[in-house]
């Protein structure tokens, strides 16, 4: 045992700090620092700064442009970017169709889309959630029925996050309704420009539009857009679900949004004093600190003893737990903006301070965090069963 | 950056695992023990003596055998996996800990050989009725006439405090905090025992003008040295909670899986399910930060040991009442029997809580370092 990391990770770690506190253009720093959405071409500016530095999808294959790091490299990469204000590369490319493609697609499917979506030259959407299938994602309803050289797509996709930018998007789609729901999936890439996709805003709780509905009316896909074999798609979504070890839990930006809580907190006070000379604020923020200490070691611990390849049963504690202190961190926002919690339409003239006018609309908005990649009951239910073996 | 245990250190384990497993093996074993004085097995503090693990935080020139925090870890958790009695934390890593730090040259050789071999139990009498919890002693004073130190005053409740073959005395010194050395034939001492709750012994003990020894030098304040072993007992006081709550988990988990109601396994209502999957979390989280604690101990800054520690207790003082609590709750009324395991895993934990600092007492102590730092970095 021993807590150093190895000369080489430190030399690692100030070369990812260098990176990302010098090289992401700072209105985009700003902007997370602000807690403020990006804006589209925000997003693809960001990554592609990535991108040109060769770090956006190193956990793809090196071939097609991913890094032979460690686990613990990875991990430090990530923390880094997300200490320094930077959003982590769009998690539809570079942790979801990427991977999938990269493993199962064919030669020509690599060539055509893999440059494109570590570049975000194309924004890729997520076709999997349904109006009737959520957590029981395999009951999923949207077919593709295969004519001649085209599948014809009719269904519902629902939850597509950011598909207002949306090039293409991956889907599940059933190909095969008479065997068990699993076994009849395909996974198929589709162009949102295609005639019969339309694309509809769902507003949230917070006021925004994040989320979408994609309709598919008699959609045409020619065949060489499924990635893999016809009705593997479940084994595919799986691989995309499971492979993922590192930055499960965001740890790094929970840490910069305390620190900057408590920051806040420093003049927040009855006539601009300390907050945290409060017991019960400085407490709650050191009981907050404690436990993100405790998320993120749980982190190192995975990330530094699982490099035989197998999950480290502790990473199941990391999105449950993890999302757990990013909506308290949100929490804590909204108490320490007390009263100016309430500006959130407050514009140019205002007093209240930015940070706080934002509070409430993050604290809505991250209720999400919970709910999404597999809610929160999902996750006990994974701990449950397969840690401890309690199957019901 | 590693949070493995080496071969070493992973025999050491499998050692006293089977030692203690023996020795405890069923619960029953532990009630029996614990019902008389002076609450643990002699001869299993012997073989524990003779496996080396006594000796095991202490340099080989006093008499000990020159491992360290991560090897004492193993041990204490493996004494909380079972709960065995014996005052492995408040014998060895805390009295001896204060003497390996605070000791003279001749009074280490003399005392840390002696509790190395099993010969010598020494207790800490720290704690009084109204000190709370710190460094400083009130209550005791101590006084000199020339070399002759005396002690007077009550120290309560001390840890195994009449069994002790030696106690190590704070004691104030014009506002310092000294340390003395006391030996169990003292005049004046009166020490009383009694039970506490998780089958351990405490006692009052007073003191008239007692004669003492200075422990290092005489009359210096030792505030810092009572800080720094207070910090290594609680980060072992952790490892030993994990080794409880892992069993405590365990055991629930398995009852969840065999104990039937309305015709089928508990296992079946995932109102249950959940609650065992939140248990884990609790323990995986307390692990990590206690894991990390005995690192930062082994790294040997004194400040960050201390920071450490209350972060290592304060977590265990969390995850330790959820698991406790929740353990009992979901095996119904047999927890609450005393001749089933399971309660027993929780006063121990509710013991562990409310020595050298609960929760809330580390939440407050780390409320004032809170403008320190901009985020905490585990790393160095």
């Amino acid at each position: 045992m021993k807590l150093q990391l190895s000369d080489e990770d430190i030399a690692f770690r100030d070369e990812m700090r260098t990176f990302f506190t010098t090289q992401i253009p700072q209105d985009i720093r700003d902007t997370v620092a602000a807690r403020r959405e990006l804006s589209k071409d925000q997003i693809v500016r960001s990554m592609q700064a990535m991108n040109a530095a060769g770090i956006a999808v190193p956990n793809w294959p090196v071939e097609w442009g991913g890094k032979d790091w460690t686990p613990l490299q990875r991990h430090i990469w990530h923390e880094e970017m997300q200490l320094a204000g930077v959003m982590p590369p769009l998690a539809f490319n570079a942790s979801m169709v990427g991977p999938v493609i990269a493993a199962f697609g064919s030669q020509e499917v690599k060539e055509r889309f893999l440059p494109k979506t570590a570049n975000l030259d194309i924004w890729w959407s997520q076709g999997f959630s349904e109006p009737d299938a959520g957590s029981d994602l395999a009951s999923l309803r949207t077919t593709a029925v295969r004519e001649g050289d085209e599948y014809v797509v009719n269904g519902q996709k629902t939850w597509t996050t950011l598909g207002q930018y949306g090039d293409w998007i991956f889907t599940l789609v059933r190909t095969d309704p008479d065997v068990k729901k699993q076994a009849g999936i395909s996974f198929l890439l589709i162009d949102m420009t295609s005639p019969g996709l339309t694309v509809r805003p769902i507003e949230l709780i917070d006021g925004g539009h994040e989320v979408n509905e994609v309709f598919f009316d008699d959609v045409r896909v020619p065949v060489e857009n499924l990635v893999g074999e016809e009705n593997k798609g479940w084994d595919y979504a799986k691989f995309l679900l499971g492979n993922e070890r590192v930055g499960v839990a965001p740890v790094g930006s929970t840490k910069r949004t305390l620190a900057q809580a408590k920051e806040y907190a420093k003049t927040a006070g009855p006539g601009g004093t300390s907050l945290l000379d409060d017991p019960l604020v400085a407490a709650q923020i050191v009981d907050l600190e404690n436990d993100l200490l405790a998320l993120e070691l749980t982190a190192l611990r995975v990330v530094a003893n699982s490099a035989d390849g197998k999950p480290h049963p502790a990473s199941s504690v990391l999105k449950l737990q993890g999302t757990v202190l990013q909506q308290a961190v949100t929490e804590l926002w909204v108490d320490l903006a007390g009263p100016n919690a309430l500006a959130t339409g407050a514009g140019d003239g205002s007093d209240v301070p930015d940070l706080a006018r934002v509070a409430t609309t993050n604290y809505l908005n991250y209720r999400k965090a919970s709910i999404y990649g597999g809610s929160n009951e999902v996750q006990r239910q994974i701990i449950a069963g397969t840690i401890l073996g309690l199957r019901g | 950056m590693d949070f493995t245990l080496d071969s070493e250190q992973t025999a050491l384990r499998d050692a006293v695992r089977g030692l203690l497993g023996k020795a405890y093996g069923s619960s029953e074993t532990r009630r029996e023990v614990t019902k008389t004085d002076p609450g643990w097995d002699e001869k299993t503090w012997q073989r524990l003596a003779e496996m080396g693990a006594l000796g095991l935080p202490f340099a080989e020139e006093d008499g000990g055998f020159g491992a360290g925090p991560v090897e004492v870890s193993v041990v204490a958790e493996e004494i909380g996996r079972v709960i065995a009695p014996e005052p492995y934390v408040e014998a060895v890593v805390l009295a001896g800990g204060l003497v390996a730090a605070a000791g003279t040259a001749e009074q280490r050789a003399e005392i840390i050989g002696a509790l190395a071999e099993g010969t010598l139990v020494p207790a800490f009498a720290h704690t009084e009725a109204q000190g709370r919890y710190g460094q400083r002693a009130y209550a005791v004073t101590a006084s000199h006439d020339g070399d002759a130190w005396t002690l007077s005053g009550v120290k309560e409740p001390v840890l195994g405090g009449a069994r002790a073959d030696l106690l190590v005395v704070s004691a104030d010194v014009d506002g310092a905090t000294a340390l003395f050395l006391v030996q169990p034939d003292a005049a004046g001492l009166t020490r009383t025992s009694y039970s506490t709750f998780d089958g351990g012994r405490a006692a009052h003990v007073a003191f008239d003008a007692t004669p003492a020894t200075p422990l290092g030098e005489a009359g210096a304040d030792q505030s810092a040295v009572i800080a720094q072993a207070v910090a290594a007992a609680q980060i072992a006081y952790g490892h030993e909670a994990l080794g409880a709550m892992a069993f405590a988990l365990e055991t629930t988990t398995e009852y969840l899986k065999s104990r039937k109601q309305f015709g089928v396994p508990l296992m079946t209502f995932q109102a249950l399910t959940f609650r065992a999957a939140d248990m884990y979390v609790s323990l995986e989280l307390a692990r990590s930060t206690v894991t990390w604690a005995t690192l930062v101990l082994l790294d040997g800054d004194a400040d960050a040991t201390i920071e450490a520690a209350s972060r290592a207790k304060l977590q265990v003082s969390k995850a330790g009442r959820h698991i406790g609590q929740e353990a009992i709750q979901l095996h119904g009324g047999i927890g609450m029997t005393a001749e089933y395991s399971v309660g027993h895993y929780t006063s121990r934990l509710t013991a562990i809580d409310h020595a050298l600092g609960d929760g809330r007492h580390h939440l407050g102590a780390l409320s004032a370092t809170l403008d320190d730092h901009e985020v905490l970095e585990p790393l160095p």
